[in-house]
């Protein structure tokens, strides 16, 4: 701490430099944030009707998305991809609903902690293939992702199973007060008890290092096998979150893999990581995916073709991006 | 050499290490003494970098013994390597650019208060430590990187050439600050191919050659000789017989100048530079760091426009927008950098045929017979080591740099813009490229040569031309152009003016 005060002109300002700072290095989450307040003002001009509960179904059809791009995130910030996430969403989705097919409450808790630790070896054994093989990360989760999407098939072969009701309910209806969908919160919290004390710690520095450069990261001591293996494993915790957050919503198993993959990849781009690695953060893809959806909702109200609207959000990615990078390459020539 | 271990702090013996079929360390050996500063040197391809990255633990011996402090120790990575007590900071920083310097020490565990003190001796006091590594100019870097290292207070610091791409007054700093470990409990392994910073700060010197350990010398007033002698073996003699080029190639005076410069500007780097390149000579251009000599060698390469100004191509004026406009006239750019211009992963004979198959029109077949014999030819003329020939990036950097200049001279280039193209070159290597030169403008190729080390200029140009603040302030025959004649023109001081003068120029690293 004595360091920022040695710089700074007086001691009392140096709170509002490392406000400043912070404000700096989150500038593209807090930009996405305020485009999402500006959205839900919008959403709310053109149609009246939209309110509490279009904002509670919001939050709760991002939940699957949301984390899949949190899973996203990890590994591309350690300067991987996997491309895997759809099909262990898949996997863990049906492995939950099978489990708690039929069984009690008290039961559906062991079951909850039974998913979350099968995302785990998943992930982790995503990431011990991409270290031990030296396969591209990119070929091997491809490989994984028809590997897990079989695996899903051969656990249940339709759709089906159950969920348990506390389950069920606790993504439904709001926390407080009504404008407070408990799906967000669920969702915010999850994410932040599990990614803020990690990337307090040496992993989370090295998560970044890793993918930051390499080469520096293993001549500071650290070891990129292991970073990249636990990457891979935190993203499988997250991706199993996402299959839990599937069967909470449907209440069955589905063992088809959604557009989880690809879509989480857009998300991860337009909240603010970087795919070369080492920059961005998990809060802005989450946001990105609510502002996705969002602008999605916008355009059936606006009665645009539905085929459009794909196109349309292909077309804001690329902008969004473009308008991304021009700001950091002004920044960086200033 | 058989000394109890314990007599050492670092003791590595017999250590060998082969890469395929390219032997890197045959059996090198090495006895660093507590409180010592120890000098490693060696040609480039001796295998002092693949000997430094086995004691850092980037790579793992195929035999051999290493010992920190008597134990033997099995490092297999910098992270073991780190907890044995030995630390290496290299000529590229190993600080992660996406992290602030406050989370680069904290990733390394590295204590706040010795970091900083070392700071400030180094000079950099006021660093603001929640800076992004990226953000920070790489001369700053360097020193963080080093004030973290000796943070730590390791058994053995391990320097690789991190004084070779430092403004001298850093420099000096750093010498400084090594100087001072002499006699404490730690020792330090230096590494450095400039012989007058060895005889400031190292006590010994282990030399290697083709992967041996060929002496071990004490460093002392006239050993630099022993040592240029221990590096280069039986090549010794050939070196000592100087090339003696500035006279002999005076003659070209009267022809007329194939490249000519007139008035050039650029923003507030170039202010109205003017000068001739003549057929056949090597012209050399001298200045130290930032004084414009950049933007003059990419203006001319075609890779930066001019303001202002122009550029006579025999004759004709010339304006480059690209380089491959300027390649089309025959003008090329070889750079200090050699990762800048070869396909690291491709073969020799590809990065030398590149420039040939790269014209459009030549998207057909590519005659395969006729490109094989140039290559030979111009693989012959170099002298180029083409042991790992299949991918240039396990050349040692000086055969890096003749594939660079190979590939030009295969097409017959006829004006060559070398911007310090010995950077980080050993001598043996420096010698066959100021040969090549030499040879080139005696076949009536023009070079103008950008060169770091002043003494470079009397081995291997016709004439100099000296740049200060954009300007072209003074030029000289080579023969007058001594090494502290040049440096007083660099500093823009009268021929006769006083002041000390440092036996090293400052060295051209990116801005």
């Amino acid at each position: 701490m004595t360091a920022s005060v040695s710089t700074a002109p007086s001691g009392g300002s140096s709170r509002v430099q490392s406000a400043v700072e912070w404000g700096r290095r989150n500038a593209w989450t807090l930009g996405l944030l305020g485009f999402l307040i500006l959205l839900l003002i919008f959403t709310r001009v053109i149609q009246p009707r939209y309110g509490v509960a279009g904002i509670q179904g919001l939050a709760i059809s991002v939940l699957p998305l949301a984390l899949a791009a949190v899973a996203q995130a990890v590994v591309v910030i350690s300067g991987g991809i996997d491309l895997s996430i759809g099909s262990m969403m898949a996997l863990t989705s049906v492995v939950a609903a099978t489990l708690m097919d039929g069984q009690s409450a008290e039961f559906a808790i062991v079951a909850v902690l039974i998913v979350l630790l099968l995302g785990l070896v998943l992930g982790a054994i995503n990431g011990a293939l991409v270290v031990v093989t030296r396969v591209p990360d990119i070929v091997v989760t491809l490989a994984m992702l028809f590997v897990w999407a079989g695996f899903a098939l051969l656990v249940r072969a339709a759709p089906g199973g159950a969920a348990a009701d506390w389950l069920k309910d606790l993504a439904r209806g709001s926390l407080v007060f009504d404008w407070l969908p408990r799906a967000a919160v669920l969702l915010v919290v999850v994410v932040a008890v599990i990614w803020l004390p990690i990337s307090r710690t040496r992993f989370g520095l090295s998560l970044y290092a890793v993918g930051s450069d390499p080469l520096a990261a293993f001549r500071s001591g650290v070891s990129i096998g292991r970073t990249k293996i636990l990457a891979y494993a935190l993203a499988g915790l997250f991706a199993a979150l996402g299959g839990l957050s599937l069967t909470a919503s449907t209440g069955i198993g589905t063992p088809v893999p959604g557009p989880y993959t690809l879509l989480s990849v857009a998300a991860i781009v337009l909240g603010g990581v970087s795919l070369a690695g080492g920059r961005g953060g998990v809060f802005g893809p989450v946001v990105a995916v609510v502002v996705l959806s969002l602008i999605r909702t916008d355009m059936t109200f606006l009665n645009i073709n539905t085929n459009l609207a794909v196109v349309s959000q292909g077309v804001i990615l690329i902008g969004v991006v473009m308008v991304g990078s021009l700001l950091e390459l002004r920044r960086a020539r200033a | 050499m058989t000394a109890t271990t314990t007599d050492f702090l670092l003791d590595a013996s017999d250590v060998s290490k082969r890469y395929g079929a390219v032997v890197a360390l045959r059996s090198a050996s090495l006895a660093v003494k507590p409180g010592e500063v120890h000098a490693l040197m060696g040609a480039n391809g001796a295998g002092k970098s693949t000997f430094v990255k086995i004691l850092t633990g980037a790579v793992t011996p195929d035999s051999g013994r290493i010992a920190v402090r008597g134990r033997d120790r099995t490092v297999h990575s910098p992270l073991e390597a780190r907890r044995g007590g030995v630390i290496s900071v290299y000529q590229e920083p190993s600080l992660i650019p996406d992290l602030d310097i406050r989370s680069n020490l904290r990733l390394t565990e590295t204590p706040t208060e010795p970091f900083r003190d070392w700071l400030q001796q180094l000079g950099l006091a006021d660093l603001d430590t929640s800076r992004m590594a990226r953000r920070l100019p790489l001369a700053s870097l360097r020193i963080i990187d080093l004030a973290r290292a000796l943070a730590i207070d390791p058994d053995v610091l391990i320097l690789d050439e991190m004084t070779a791409a430092l403004p001298a007054n850093l420099t000096e700093r750093v010498l400084d600050v090594i100087g001072q470990r002499r006699g404490g409990a730690g020792s330090v392994l230096f590494i450095s191919h400039r012989m007058i910073e060895i005889a400031a700060v190292c006590d010994r010197a282990t030399v290697l050659r083709e992967g041996e350990t060929v002496g071990v010398v004490d460093v002392e007033a006239g050993s630099e000789e022993r040592i240029v002698e221990l590096m280069l073996g039986e090549i010794a003699s050939e070196i000592g017989a100087r090339s003696a080029a500035g006279a002999a190639a005076a003659s070209a005076g009267d022809l007329a100048p194939r490249l000519s410069v007139k008035g050039l500007t650029r923003r507030t780097k170039l202010d109205g530079v003017s000068f001739d390149l003549r057929a056949g000579e090597v012209l050399g251009v001298v200045a130290l760091e930032g004084q414009g000599q950049d933007e003059l060698f990419n203006i001319l390469a075609g890779s930066e426009r001019s303001d202002g100004g122009q550029v006579l191509l025999d004759g004709a004026p010339v304006e480059f927008h690209h380089p491959a406009d300027a390649i089309r006239a025959g003008v090329v750019y070889v750079a200090a950098d050699r990762a800048e211009a070869l396909l690291m992963q491709r073969s020799v004979r590809e990065n030398i045929a590149l420039p040939f198959s790269a014209p459009i029109r030549g998207w057909g077949r590519i005659d395969a017979s006729a490109e094989g014999r140039t290559i030979d030819e111009a693989v012959a003329t170099l002298q180029i080591d083409a042991r790992a020939a299949n991918e240039v990036r396990r050349l040692s950097g000086g055969n890096q740099q003749k594939v660079t200049i190979a590939r030009w001279v295969a097409r017959g280039i006829q004006t060559l813009l070398c911007f310090d193209p010995t950077r980080g070159i050993d001598i043996r290597t420096k010698h066959q490229i100021y040969r090549l030169l030499r040879d080139l403008a005696g076949s009536g190729a023009s070079v103008l040569l950008y060169t770091s080390e002043l003494k470079e200029i009397q081995l291997a140009c016709d004439r100099a031309i000296v740049i200060f603040g954009g300007q072209v302030v003074d030029e000289m025959d080579a023969a007058d152009a001594d090494e502290p004649t040049l440096l007083r023109a660099a500093h823009n001081l009268a021929a006769d003016g006083g002041g000390a003068v440092a036996a090293t120029a400052e060295p051209a690293g990116p801005a």
